[in-house]
């Protein structure tokens, strides 16, 4: 039974569910799929189950007729953590669409490195990063889709920010230090991880949107996601010392207007709103009028 | 080794570099000409400021055309833990300074990083880990997380999760670890004058990422390589 892809929660779509909605009828086929069952050697150690697709979903794909490779993390597997084999499928993915000179899609749903199998973890991540880079210096565009249950937390934040084009909802959240690990370690003065209203208004995509960590603003359907993956597919690939230097800039002009700010109902005052407690409570329309004109933009800097 | 000592078995005849807010910066001769020294000192975190002043200084030499290598010292702390730093997206921060080293890398500076002391989580990712290569001196301790906060998440003691470190390099902190699963091509020898041993490191040719192939070599990482090999042919054969 298919899911009508206009209604279709993005948040509440599994990775295959997902990557099916997004793409043309059809048209994916998936590298190394879970007959081949590439499972972690890793888990059997802490005796946790496995998954054939050790939760990470790659392959090609058309979408509006255009090849494009495609990558979809399974939240649920994991917490759609990073492992060794989940990690080295999507390595592999960007070091062909560098060969290829082909773009990807990257459908982020993560809480970071896997612990069981850390260090192989952080080390893909690693390569992850420096397979995008040198795949977007050659032309390639690396699109970033946030908006699971998951998030795009650790490490995942990290290949996020290396993306030429974010495209988020407000349910995708975008940070380094999840909510919990800030608690555990600084105290629950720093950042109280069961106050959610905290952790969505701090991390959560209308913030990431509103100071520029992400481009594009999509409501939480897949019809939604795809029409936004269409545009950041047009966008004009760049990668180079120019882009860095504009981000500097970009950065450096976020930590001037708002590296005082105490809360991010402070960052939406200063850029101009003038109800900005009511941001987290406005529909998807209402919220884009509203940033119209006065959100920071990353435009060719990222 | 100090950053004192490691400063000056690098450059005998001297170097101007220093210290200021936790972050290296300034340069030193080598017989071919100067190198560039960045990096993170006296187990800093890596916040936003840190990050984009780092990130500064990185560009600044990626534009000059002298081509002239990156020494990066780390003895770092993890990214810094706070709202502030993640409120102001720390993420993109640190994304920044790992873009800007490999572009730098990619534009002709030679990029070597050196762990001389700690490095965790996200600051390892955007910097010791950003460089082309990565060597440590004995006594340097790269951790993905410390065995306390493992044994939270995974709710086994910390006795049983030594015990299973013994049995695999995949998750347990330490340079060894990293080491076999490729992310540190060598350990210098301290007692040997470093600056013969970053000469020669330079002297050997920029390479691809070759971090997988390294783990398979030392059954750190089994399987990478060999599923990242197989995703580029499928992907290849498919046209």
């Amino acid at each position: 039974m298919s899911v009508d892809p206009n209604v279709m929660s993005w948040y509440e779509a599994s990775a295959r569910q997902r990557i099916d909605a997004l793409t043309d009828p059809h048209s994916f086929v998936e590298f190394i799929g879970p007959e081949q069952r590439e499972v972690s050697p890793h888990l059997p150690i802490f005796d946790l189950p496995e998954q054939f697709d050790d939760g990470m979903v790659v392959g090609r794909a058309n979408i509006g007729g255009a090849s494009i490779f495609i990558a979809a993390q399974e939240g649920r597997f994991m917490g759609g953590a990073f492992g060794e084999v989940h990690g080295a499928k999507l390595v592999g993915l960007l070091r062909a669409a560098k060969a290829m000179k082909r773009d990807v899609l990257v459908l982020f749903d993560t809480g970071g490195v896997r612990l069981q199998e850390a260090n192989a973890g952080e080390l893909a991540i690693s390569e992850i990063i420096r397979a995008i880079v040198a795949a977007r210096t050659e032309g390639v565009r690396v699109v970033g889709l946030i908006g699971g249950r998951s998030g795009c937390y650790g490490g995942g934040g990290l290949i996020a920010g290396s993306c030429s084009t974010l495209v988020v909802s407000e349910h995708g959240r975008i940070s380094v230090s999840g909510p919990e690990v800030i608690e555990t370690n600084k105290g629950v003065e720093e950042f109280d991880s069961a106050d959610k209203a905290l952790v969505w208004r701090t991390m959560g995509g209308k913030n990431r949107y509103l100071i520029g960590g992400a481009d594009l603003f999509a409501d939480d359907s897949v019809a939604a996601f795809r029409t936004a993956a269409t545009a950041a597919l047009a966008r004009t690939p760049r990668l180079d010392l120019d882009t860095m230097e504009a981000e500097q800039v970009r950065l450096q002009r976020r930590l001037d207007r708002f590296g005082n700010a105490t809360d991010a109902v402070d960052i939406w005052t200063t850029l101009g709103f003038a109800d900005a407690a009511a941001v987290p409570g406005l529909s998807t329309d209402e919220f884009l009028q509203m940033a119209y004109g006065h959100r920071e933009a990353a435009d060719d800097a990222r | 080794m100090t950053l004192a000592e490691i400063l000056a078995s690098l450059f005998p005849a001297g170097h101007d570099v220093r210290v200021a807010g936790g972050l290296i910066t300034g340069t030193g001769p080598l017989a071919d000409g100067p190198v560039h020294v960045l990096g993170v000192a006296d187990r800093t975190a890596l916040g936003v400021d840190e990050a984009l002043r780092m990130a500064g200084a990185v560009i600044d030499i990626a534009r000059s055309p002298s081509g002239a290598p990156i020494l990066v010292l780390i003895d770092s702390d993890s990214q810094r833990m706070s709202k502030r730093d993640e409120l102001l997206g720390l993420s993109e921060y640190l994304a920044h300074l790992a873009k800007s080293l490999l572009l730098a890398d990619r534009a002709g500076h030679r990029t070597i990083g050196l762990l001389y002391g700690h490095t965790a989580a996200g600051a390892f990712i955007a910097t010791a880990l950003a460089t082309g290569t990565l060597v440590a001196l004995p006594g340097a301790d790269p951790v993905v997380m410390d065995l306390p906060s493992m044994s939270r998440v995974t709710k086994l003691s910390i006795e049983v999760l030594t015990e299973k470190a013994k049995a695999t390099p995949v998750f347990a902190p330490g340079l060894d670890n990293l080491a076999q699963t490729g992310a540190i091509l060598a350990t210098w020898d301290p007692a040997k004058a470093l600056d013969a041993q970053l000469a020669a490191l330079l002297a050997t040719p920029v390479g691809d990422d070759v971090r997988d192939l390294l783990g398979a070599e030392r059954k750190g990482r089994t399987k990478s390589a060999e599923i990242a090999k197989r995703v580029v042919e499928l992907a290849r054969a498919g046209g």
